[in-house]
């Protein structure tokens, strides 16, 4: 990475309450800032703070666009993620249950992670990055290359997730998905901040050109 | 962690698997040589000990400057070997306590039946040592420091050959015991000098054939040696002494003459003659 | 087949001598591989997921270890082992332990290179989940071996058959000493050097075959455990 700036002078504040949603072209540096975020990486200059702190939460979440699954069964998966967040084992079982749950996966416990469809894997993904109940989520393209019916259960979880008071960061190619689910919008493109607000206006009133272009669905060069 | 803790158990198992060996510590270890391995001598004889006396003799099948070398580390009880100027030379030293004679065999020149040097049927071996030189026809040598390579060494020294100067690519020194020399030469067709006992009992002749055989140069004297105790504590010695003493014993003697091959005597005991 | 001496006549017929071979044969060089293991894979898994001072050096010389004679291994733990050597003490020379001390440490290299470079390349796909999860140093260790377990289990295999066919290290440290060290590899060698190889091939038959059938077994598992974890 040494030479490249991958991100500059990004100046972003992320409030609580509704999802925030980075999007932008690729290469934009979403994904970079959403790694920085869980603390992946440290900045080469410049700062992170938490709820104007720079202790780091606790309780942080990421899941990756392509999420690694443990070789495992599903319900292994979820345990190591459980154990790894410090949950009481006699907790395992209930927890587990509710998890694979809420993101639909229901009896399929004992099914080894790894041959699951690639849309189950991505909600296993989601029920993992939960297990630890986060403040913090942070979702980088969670239903990039999923079918629409797998794409709502995630956005169905992620909403659920978000109304429940924890704070979700996430990106996406997906505009309409950008509107459905956003709280505020961050534009970024070549790892600087374009414009951010509040999805209501951003969609229909974008303040700049760049914001414009892209919304149009033209190429941002 | 389950790999790790089962891996743990399953070495542990092994280990103790093999632990009873351990257990049997009425055994001692005797270096000796190939001839004597190689011919299924002790395969016939230590049952018969054992059996008298419930000592488990192990052995290890080394050419005779090893075995010797072997008890000179204390890695053995006894040595059993066949060369007597070696074996004085490790007394000498201090290494071991007394040599018995035990019994002799003899040696025999070995090669193929077309016999290349024309050497089948000469009573002077020193003269077919002579005569394999000067045609050279291919020859192999133990070149391992034994007995037999002992005894060959002072063969071509009889002839007047000096084979250190005098060797060529005709003469080959393979560094391996006699079985495997009496496979190189099978496989070759070449000459090579083995003990008798050897001989008789190697399986894969092919077409080799005795040709040279009776010269009383080619005696083959085997003598046995308790390891010094006073040098290497470790020694067991009154076990090392109890299969000495059984060897040189009337019943002892007995027992090796009566080792046959197809109604061939291998061994010739004379414990009772002091100058062997 | 009554009065037929192969290997094979006297395996089918349950020879005490020839078994007793056998079971030496396993006993010494299934030993070796789970010490080995029990030393070689964390120790491969920590090389793999360390970084220190030496650590390229190590690398180079875990993989040239695994190249290394074993007659070379056999010598050296002979002459540790020996009476006058430095371990002599002991009195393990010429003994099955001191045959599996030189497996041992022929075998462990070998798993140790193969378990770095299966955990390497598992950390490279696990690495951000778990540093995500904030998996400490030593369950992370844990993680990948029981995960790689299926792949190590392939590693474990060469180990055991590079162990059981081997008779440099073995013939020097045992010394082939009849009912007590001798394996199917050295009692090999013996029946070649006595010229009878038709009993030298016939062990060598069966010693491939019992090769043959552990790799089986061991394919078995694999797949089965293939099934389960994907």
């Amino acid at each position: 990475m040494r030479g490249v700036t991958i991100l500059d002078r990004l100046s972003l504040t992320v409030g609580a309450g509704a999802p925030t949603v980075l999007i932008g072209p690729n290469g934009a540096g979403k994904t970079t800032a959403l790694r920085l975020m869980a603390g992946l990486m440290a900045p080469t200059s410049g700062r992170i703070t938490w709820g104007g702190r720079p202790d780091v939460p606790a309780r942080r979440a990421i899941m990756f666009q392509k999420p690694a699954m443990l070789r495992r069964s599903a319900g292994g998966n979820l345990r190591y993620a459980l154990n790894a967040a410090g949950i009481p084992r006699r907790d395992y079982a209930g927890r587990i249950h509710e998890l694979l749950a809420l993101v639909g996966l229901d009896g399929l416990e004992r099914r080894p992670a790894r041959r699951l469809s690639g849309g189950e894997q991505q909600r296993l993904a989601l029920a993992r990055a939960l297990a630890g109940d986060p403040a913090v989520l942070l979702l980088d393209e969670p239903t990039a290359s999923l079918d629409p019916a797998a794409t709502k259960t995630i956005e169905d979880v992620i909403r659920a997730v978000a109304a429940k008071g924890a704070k979700v960061v996430m990106s996406t190619h997906d505009l309409g998905q950008a509107r459905r689910l956003g709280g505020d919008i961050v534009l970024l493109h070549r790892g600087r901040l374009l414009e951010t607000g509040p999805a209501a206006t951003f969609f229909t009133s974008p303040q700049t050109e760049a914001a414009r272009i892209f919304l149009a669905g033209d190429l941002l060069v | 962690m389950h790999t790790r803790r089962s891996l743990f158990v399953a070495a542990l198992g092994a280990l103790l698997l093999s632990a009873p060996a351990l257990a049997q510590d009425k055994s001692i270890v005797v270096a000796s040589t190939t001839s004597t391995q190689d011919s299924g001598l002790f395969e016939y004889l230590l049952p018969i000990f054992k059996q008298k006396t419930g000592i488990t003799v192990k052995v290890i099948a080394q050419g005779t400057g090893q075995a010797l070398d072997t008890g000179r580390r204390g890695d053995a009880d006894v040595v059993f070997v066949h060369a007597k100027s070696a074996e004085l030379k490790f007394l000498s030293e201090g290494q071991g306590v007394k040599r018995y004679p035990v019994m002799y065999n003899d040696f025999v020149l070995i090669g193929p039946k077309s016999d290349p040097a024309h050497v089948k049927g000469m009573t002077d071996v020193a003269k077919a040592f002579q005569t394999i030189k000067d045609k050279k026809a291919s020859f192999i040598s133990r070149g391992d420091r034994s007995g037999t390579n002992i005894a060959e060494l002072k063969l071509w020294k009889d002839a007047g050959i000096d084979i250190d100067k005098d060797k060529g690519p005709w003469y080959k020194a393979i560094g391996q015991g006699m079985g495997a020399a009496l496979n190189t030469a099978q496989a070759s067709g070449a000459y090579v000098l083995s003990d008798r006992g050897t001989w008789i009992h190697f399986k894969n002749k092919g077409d080799l054939e005795i040709l040279v055989e009776g010269d009383k140069r080619m005696f083959n004297q085997y003598g046995v040696m308790l390891v010094n105790p006073a040098k290497h504590p470790n020694v067991k010695k009154d076990l090392g002494q109890q299969f000495i003493d059984w060897l040189i014993s009337p019943e002892g003697q007995k027992v090796i003459a009566n080792y046959k091959i197809n109604g061939q005597q291998l061994f010739y005991p004379d414990a009772t003659d002091p100058s062997a | 087949m009554p009065g037929d001496t192969s290997a094979f006549g006297l395996l089918l017929a349950g020879d005490p001598a020839l078994l007793a071979i056998v079971r030496l044969s396993l006993a010494v060089s299934l030993s070796a591989t789970a010490l080995a293991a029990v030393i070689g894979i964390p120790l491969g898994a920590a090389v793999a997921l360390t970084r220190f001072r030496g650590r390229e050096g190590m690398i180079v010389f875990l993989n040239a270890m695994m190249g290394v004679p074993p007659v070379v291994i056999g010598l050296t733990v002979f002459l540790l082992l020996s009476r006058s050597g430095p371990l002599g003490s002991f009195g393990l020379l010429f003994t099955p332990q001191a045959m599996i001390v030189a497996q041992t440490i022929m075998v462990t290299p070998i798993i140790a290179a193969l378990t770095r470079q299966t955990v390497e390349d598992l950390w490279a796909e696990y690495r951000d989940e778990l540093t995500a999860m904030n998996v400490g140093p030593l369950r992370k260790i844990a993680t990948l071996v029981w995960d790689a377990r299926f792949s190590l289990v392939t590693t474990l295999l060469a180990g055991f058959g590079r162990a059981a066919s081997e008779v440099g290290s073995i013939i020097i440290v045992g010394g082939n000493i009849e009912g007590f060290t001798r394996t199917m590899t050295t009692a090999i060698a013996l029946e070649t050097s006595k010229g009878d190889l038709s009993l030298a091939i016939g062990l060598g038959i069966v010693l491939i075959g019992i090769v043959v059938i552990i790799n089986a077994l061991a394919w078995v598992v694999r797949r089965a455990g293939e099934a389960y974890a994907g």
